[in-house]
């Protein structure tokens, strides 16, 4: 037989014992979206039958497509997660009603996916009307995750309160979003009891307290719990003795006065929590307070202290209790020596962040110095993320901490005044940085700051050749550093600079770079709206958004945000955006 | 170029190899460096004490390897990148903070240190007498030029910028609300 002959027909009884069906099943176990991506590029049958067996979709940037494309490619999705405005938006840097409202999405996946479950979302606007327009079109919705996102108030949590009979997560982050009374925790019918994660942390008003302890008390399989401030220490008492089984715990304030009979009650309600691994909140905890804690803290794993403003003792004694951390969060009121402390106690320890308390206050000189990095790198050594806010820093201390710890896959250091060099040798910190790239060979994520010059930016183009995120700030010389990692760094996906003198030819040397990256912002930079014009010219299939500010003249393109899409120019815009 | 003074003159005419129009800038001062945490009433062999006065930072300076003008940090939005939801919460927090009640009053060469609460006083004399009973000392006789006259032991607090402060310098109001600690020094251990 002719060996073409007997390859093809092989070929298509193995096509035959390998139906769609099949296929589909198979894929239908992928989890991670990359995978997802690299399958539906085999082939014509393996693209459809990985777009059928999808049911989790994740869209890093809302503008880069429409919902009516992905309804069409994939049709069976439960799950949803979206991106909005750029990162810069959390820094004010982005006006009100840019865009990037839910309403558009939500209309299609009524139509499209009724059995919608999830929605998480983050830096999205979120009307009101929007919650209730959920809350009535999804029967099945079980999920609902607001991260950062600005628009809705209370009441939008109300109706979806009082409608989403399967609700098993709420999860309200870090909101710009307008309180107006703890009254929506009253909407959940007597009835419901299958809340999993409830977390309304960070609303300020109060809260039905006798609704959420009979809410708590019916809701057996409730595993994160996070209050806001204005739930008391025997008010969390009470919920702490109804909720044994919680796996993440977020308190609210630890100020008040307990008599001792009301403390050994709350320390054992905490005793009682044997399954915790993740504490947050203890706003305005003291020592005083801190103790009735320990005894929930033997299989802690995340503790998050920024919103109390330990000294370097409390933090310590808590530490002490705490041997399985793996990651922490702390403000610099603990210093150099609450650092050291945990060095010492945390040898698990695998993410670090240190967030300034006064960041706005010129006068302040407290905080942490390069010598609180160091001891964690000595006593931490499988640190991987750290992010790091200090007034004082040195290319010494930073190429000994990464020589400690070589497997960092995100470094975040913010030295908090604008260009300021090496204190003591009053050098640029170009070989911190150089340090960094060249030692941390897996690194995913690099936030840099303090006095650079190019050099910095060459040597991330050299050696950083896992870098997918760059964020820059009053930084680099001239146009060739940015030209070193648009042209050095492979996997690079998201760039953001402010404030560097960075301008059209640096602009432009991305051109064969943007449209394998997500996204990229510049502002205050260099850049006029003419570059921007010749970049739009080259490369129709970036949207080249400029965004006019009083502060810039006409020439200017204050504030650039490119990225790639298939979804054409925003037909949203506002007035002061500019697609060019 | 807009004569400002006699420098700029002088600039005007001076011989440079810089374009014309390009200003020459001078090395960027060294911004002020963070203090040391702890704070030792007796500070002479610290590093990292800086000038403040003089190192207003980068408010008017420019770099000189770069164009970019840097203004003061209170100009500058959005930085440090810290999200302004977390900014609330912190001011309110960290006054919150400095109010205090109870304090911690520490006395050189006591075995242990004691709490108190503030708010229950009803001036420095009241103050003074509780911890002299507590403690079992005198203080001396207090004037604004010299301090406290006629004993060893002095009166000390650390106010909120983490500096050493002479009890009875300021008025009793703003006192209660800066104090973060009592220290009662002992004779050998001033400067």
């Amino acid at each position: 037989m002719d060996p073409k002959k007997s390859r093809d027909s092989a070929e298509s009884a193995r096509a035959a014992q390998f139906p769609d069906e099949v296929l589909e099943r198979v894929l239908s176990l992928l989890a991670s979206h990359k995978d997802r991506s690299a399958v539906s590029l085999v082939s014509k049958t393996w693209y459809n039958a990985e777009r059928w067996s999808r049911t989790r979709v994740f869209i890093g940037n809302c503008y880069s497509v429409t919902p009516e494309i992905v309804a069409r490619r994939f049709p069976n999705i439960r799950s949803v997660t979206l991106k909005g405005k750029p990162r810069f938006s959390d820094f004010n840097l982005v006006p009100q009603n840019w865009g990037a409202d839910i309403q558009s999405w939500l209309a299609v996946f009524a139509e499209r996916y009724p059995s919608l479950e999830e929605l998480r979302l983050k830096r999205m606007t979120v009307t009101d009307e929007s919650l209730k327009f959920l809350a009535l079109k999804f029967q099945n919705f079980r999920a609902l995750s607001l991260m950062s996102c600005d628009g809705f108030s209370t009441n939008g949590l109300a109706a979806i309160a009082a409608r989403c009979r399967n609700l098993t997560e709420l999860d309200i982050q870090e909101n710009g979003i307008d309180d107006n009374s703890g009254d929506w925790l009253s909407c959940f019918p007597e009835n419901f009891v299958s809340l999993e994660v409830l977390n309304f942390a960070s609303l300020s008003s109060d809260v039905d307290f006798d609704a959420l302890e009979r809410l708590v008390s019916r809701c057996n399989s409730l595993k994160v719990l996070r209050v806001n401030r204005t739930i008391t220490l025997d008010q969390l008492q009470r919920l702490l003795v109804r909720a044994p089984r919680l796996t993440e715990l977020g308190t609210g304030s630890f100020l008040q006065d307990l008599n001792a009979h009301q403390y050994s009650e709350l320390e054992r309600a905490f005793g009682g929590c044997k399954n915790l691994h993740t504490l947050s909140g203890l706003h305005d905890a003291t020592a005083l307070y801190l103790p009735v804690l320990y005894l929930a803290c033997a299989n802690l794993t995340f503790l998050n202290l920024n919103d109390t403003a330990l000294q370097d003792e409390e933090l310590a004694k808590v530490l002490v209790h705490c041997p399985r951390l793996q990651r922490l969060w702390v403000l610099d009121t603990v210093g150099d020596e609450g650092l050291e402390a945990v060095a010492l106690n945390c040898p698990l320890l695998e993410e670090l962040r240190v967030f300034p308390a006064n960041p706005f206050d010129e006068e302040v000189n407290h905080g942490v110095s390069e010598s609180g990095f160091l001891a964690v790198s000595y006593g931490c050594r499988r640190l991987r993320y750290v992010l790091y806010f200090c007034r004082q820093m040195t290319n010494a201390a930073v190429a000994t901490i990464v020589q400690n710890c070589p497997d960092f896959t995100h470094f975040r250091l913010c030295i908090m005044n604008p260009g300021q060099p090496d204190y003591v040798t009053n050098e640029p910190m170009d070989e911190a940085f150089g340090a960094v790239v060249k030692t941390c060979t897996k690194l995913q994520r690099l936030a840099v700051s303090g006095l650079l010059t190019d050099l910095t930016f060459e040597y991330i183009g050299r050696y950083a050749k896992n870098l997918e995120t760059l964020s820059v700030a009053f930084a680099g010389s001239s146009d060739w550093g940015m030209q070193c990692v648009l042209e050095g760094c492979p996997k690079l996906r998201k760039l953001e600079i402010r404030d560097c003198p960075f301008g059209n030819a640096a602009l432009l040397s991305g051109l064969e770079k943007y449209e394998s990256m997500r996204s990229l912002w510049m502002s205050a930079c260099k850049v006029t709206m003419n570059g921007c014009e010749v970049l739009a010219r080259e490369r129709p299939r970036l949207n080249v958004e400029v965004m006019k500010d009083e502060e810039s003249s006409d020439g200017q393109a204050y504030k650039v945000y490119v990225y790639r899409t298939v979804a054409g120019p925003r037909r949203d815009a506002p007035p002061f955006v500019f697609t060019l | 170029m807009a004569a400002q003074g006699e420098d700029l003159n002088l600039e005007a005419t001076e011989l440079r190899l810089g374009l014309p129009g390009t200003v020459e800038s001078e090395k960027q001062q060294m911004p002020p460096s963070g203090r040391s945490m702890k704070r030792n009433l007796i500070d002479v062999n610290d590093e990292r004490e800086s000038n403040k006065e003089e190192s207003d930072g980068l408010s008017a300076q420019n770099c000189d390897k770069q164009d970019v003008h840097r203004p003061s940090k209170a100009q500058v939005v959005g930085w440090p990148p810290v999200r302004s939801y977390r900014k609330n919460c912190f001011q309110k927090k960290v006054e919150s903070e400095s109010t205090g009640a109870f304090i911690k009053v520490s006395m050189d060469g006591a075995p242990y240190l004691r709490k108190i609460d503030l708010k229950l006083y009803k001036g420095y004399s009241d103050l003074l007498k509780d911890l002299q009973d507590m403690f079992k000392f005198k203080v001396g006789e207090y004037c604004e030029r010299e301090g406290y006259n006629g004993s060893e032991f002095v009166p000390t607090y650390e106010d909120k910028d983490g500096d050493w402060m002479l009890v009875g310098d300021v008025p009793w109001n703003m006192f209660i609300t800066s104090c973060k600690r009592l220290r009662i020094m002992k004779g050998s251990s001033e400067v």
